[in-house]
């Protein structure tokens, strides 16, 4: 069977004007137990790659700019 | 990043942790201070810094046995009870009596216990009958304490690092382990005298039925890799068709925690706001309970704070909102649920497999050792039941301290090279398709089967029905299943393992042909508990590439039980009062 490209709403939001990546940052991407945090090519600033989230919020509460937010997934809210 | 390279390094030590969460941290501690000389390496999928179950800290210790409140041999037979007797003292009460000095060590890394105004622990009855909930006010710091000490000690640790499977040697002794780094694919082979397993419950077993497969109420990255791995290596596993079920928040999936709102005065309520069950613990009896008042008129269920004092229910709101499942209270803002006003609707969980709230797991004994030589297992994965953090930390240290001393009189175990190749190939096949079907896939299609077939009350024809579905997924799994980059693969290991848990499940709930543990084995054709057969605990392992079953009495009493206390559990429900 082929495989499709499907898009989904991600739960975890990054201040891409607080998120200090560019400096070597990269504390949330470390600390998540799911792993699904990345830097943007683009962007070069942290974003959530993967809707693979446990909202547990490590990532949250180490960011030492405050520029993540966890939000409760979709499905659950 | 997730780049699949090619790559296979080899290291040795004398004793391996895998799972660096609760149990983890403390193993290697205490194996590096058992010995100093010892080479231990922490092993961990996650980061240690932030991984397992208390990676936002706790509220408390479900189990705590404190001079004063409780004695050993009280706590002992309060869990013999708990668990409709299906259990070995020893290893319970060796945790009730050494548990005190743990939360004493605890107390010295900086992690506080609620204390009264005369310097005690102040200690809450949660419990059927006896007083062990000891609250933590500065939960929050519990990782952060750990992961100071691990450092102070100077232990290795591998992050990012998922084991795949065990190695043993042609004697059966424990060899080591393969593991993958989930960021690169690239293979690492770890030789160890001895390994133990801390890879928690297997939470990602069911479905939540929000649909949603990370919104279990365990760390989602617990899959089950322990349950699994301990199979293929031979080791025996206990208990398992006593499942994990669990009485959540709905959707949120979290803990309600009437453990923490109980001794302020909520209770679990229905929908008249009235009490139903005698006591908050879980159990499955008071699982059953809630299931019955679930499917009546009088349903659903809801956790009932709504008649406290505001004052009361901020000083609720300040501890659930900040540690354990601190994004509780953006959920709650989001569906306008205030505690002052209304009650917390509930609903129960998918199923899983944790020691928590049994006696499942991996087979262990009062040393943490399972079946295999020079193999450990500690926290919710090993079958010492209700330990929670508590338990993880005492029996984390009983099995370091063992498996350091077995290390130090034995050689490393030869393991057979074609068992390394077997296992590359089996990891990296999905990686050499181009096209078929994803793991979130596979794994979805496993969980909803779990849900429609396994999920209590236990019927024999749909758990034979589950059992040839799950053979058509693990059909698709070894020969389609397609991943692109090491994440993926990640995933993919992931789903193989909740396979191998959903078919341990259905073997080990047909084997046991009768009801016990109320909701968690409730067979509908087989209702009645059957001392006279089934008082003994069951063993499945793998036998000539194949899963058996066995059964195996229970190791006599050293706490007795008398007749008037053996069925205290079964009395949940709320007499209706005259
Ligand atoms: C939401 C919640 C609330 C709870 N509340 C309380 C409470 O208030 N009081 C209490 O006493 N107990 C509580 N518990 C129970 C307690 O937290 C657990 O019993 C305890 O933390 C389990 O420890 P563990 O070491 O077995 O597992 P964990 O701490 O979960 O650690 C398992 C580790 O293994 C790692 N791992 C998994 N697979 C692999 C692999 N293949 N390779 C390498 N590493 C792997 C994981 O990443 C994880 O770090 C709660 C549990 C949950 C989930
Ligand atoms: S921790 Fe904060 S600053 Fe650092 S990379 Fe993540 S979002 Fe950016
Ligand atoms: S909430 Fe938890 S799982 Fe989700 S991105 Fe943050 S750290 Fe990762």
């Amino acid at each position: 069977m082929p495989l499709a490209p499907s898009f989904t709403s991600v739960p975890v939001v990054v201040d891409n004007d607080k998120c200090i990546a560019e400096k070597g940052c990269h504390v949330c991407i470390d600390v998540c137990p799911l792993d699904v945090l990345r830097i943007n090519d683009q962007t070069g600033k942290a974003f959530m790659e993967y809707d693979e989230c446990w909202y547990c919020m490590p990532c949250e509460a180490d960011c030492p700019t405050g520029a993540v937010k966890v939000n409760i997934p979709y499905l659950l809210k | 990043m997730d780049e699949i390279l090619d790559g296979l390094s080899e290291v040795t030590c004398d004793v391996l942790v895998i799972g660096g969460g609760t149990a983890g941290p403390m193993a290697a501690l205490r194996a590096k201070k058992k010995n100093p000389k010892a080479t231990v390496i922490l092993l961990e999928k996650a980061n240690v810094k932030r991984s397992g179950a208390i990676s936002m800290g706790m509220d408390g210790l479900n189990n705590a046995v404190i001079p004063g409140y409780a004695t050993p041999e009280q706590y002992t037979k309060e869990i013999t009870i708990a668990n409709d007797g299906i259990v070995d003292q020893k290893p319970v009460l060796k945790y009730a009596q050494n548990c005190y000095s743990i939360i004493e060590e605890l107390d010295s890394y900086g992690i506080r216990f609620l204390k009264n105004e005369n310097g005690d622990f102040d200690v809450k009855k949660v419990h059927h009958i006896g007083t062990y909930v000891l609250p933590m006010p500065n939960g929050d710091t519990v990782k952060k304490a750990l992961y100071r000490q691990l450092r102070r000690a100077r232990l290795l640790i591998s992050n990012r690092f998922m084991a795949t499977r065990l190695l043993t040697g042609a004697d059966g002794r424990v060899a080591g382990v393969i593991a993958v780094n989930t960021r690169t694919a690239e293979f690492l082979l770890i030789r160890a005298k001895s390994v133990i397993l801390c890879m928690g419950a297997a939470g990602r077993l069911g479905l939540p039925t929000s649909g949603y497969m990370f919104g279990t109420y365990e760390n989602a990255a617990n899959s089950g890799d322990g349950y699994a791995m301990a199979y293929h290596a031979g080791a025996k596993l206990a208990n398992l068709e006593c499942f994990q079920i669990n009485p959540l928040i709905k959707d949120y999936n979290g803990p309600a925690c009437a453990y923490v709102a109980g001794p302020f005065g909520a209770y679990t309520a229905n929908n008249q706001g009235s009490r139903f069950i005698e006591c908050d613990y879980w159990s499955g009896q008071m699982m059953l309970e809630f299931f019955n008042e679930l499917q009546s008129g009088k349903g659903p269920v809801f956790l009932k704070l709504n008649h406290l004092h505001s004052d009361t229910v901020s000083e609720i709101e300040t501890i659930l909102h900040t540690v354990e499942r601190p994004t509780r209270g953006l959920f709650h803002e989001g569906r306008g649920t205030n505690y002052r006003e209304k009650m917390v609707e509930m609903h129960i969980s998918e199923i899983g497999f944790c020691s928590g709230h049994s006696a499942s797991g991996v087979y262990v004994d009062d040393l943490a050792r399972t079946t295999v030589p020079g193999l450990y297992a500690a926290g919710d994965m090993a079958s010492v039941p209700h330990n929670y953090m508590l338990g993880a930390f005492t029996n984390g240290a009983v099995a370091g301290e063992d498996a350091a001393e077995y290390a130090a009189n034995v050689d490393f175990a030869e393991y057979d090279v074609a068992d390394l190749a077997r296992e590359r190939d089996r990891v990296l096949a999905p990686t050499r398709r181009d096209d078929g079907i994803p793991p979130n896939q596979i794994e979805y299609k496993t969980r909803r089967l779990v849900n429609d077939y396994l999920q209590p009350p236990k019927v024999t024809r749909k758990y034979e029905l589950a059992q040839q579905r799950f053979a058509e997924v693990r059909e698709d799994m070894e020969t389609r299943m397609v991943v692109r980059n090491a994440h993926e693969l990640m995933r993919s290991l992931e789903a193989a393992s909740i396979l191998d848990c959903a078919d341990m499940a259905a073997f080990s709930s047909l084997f046991r042909t009768e009801s016990r543990w109320g909701l968690y084995h409730l067979r509908t054709d087989y209702p009645e508990k059957d001392n006279e057969n089934w008082f003994c605990h069951t063993l499945l392992s793998k036998k000539d590439g194949k899963m058996a079953a066995e059964k195996k009495p229970i190791d006599p009493y050293v706490v007795p039980i008398s007749e008037d206390e053996k069925d205290l559990y079964d009395k949940q429900r709320v007499r209706a009062s005259a």
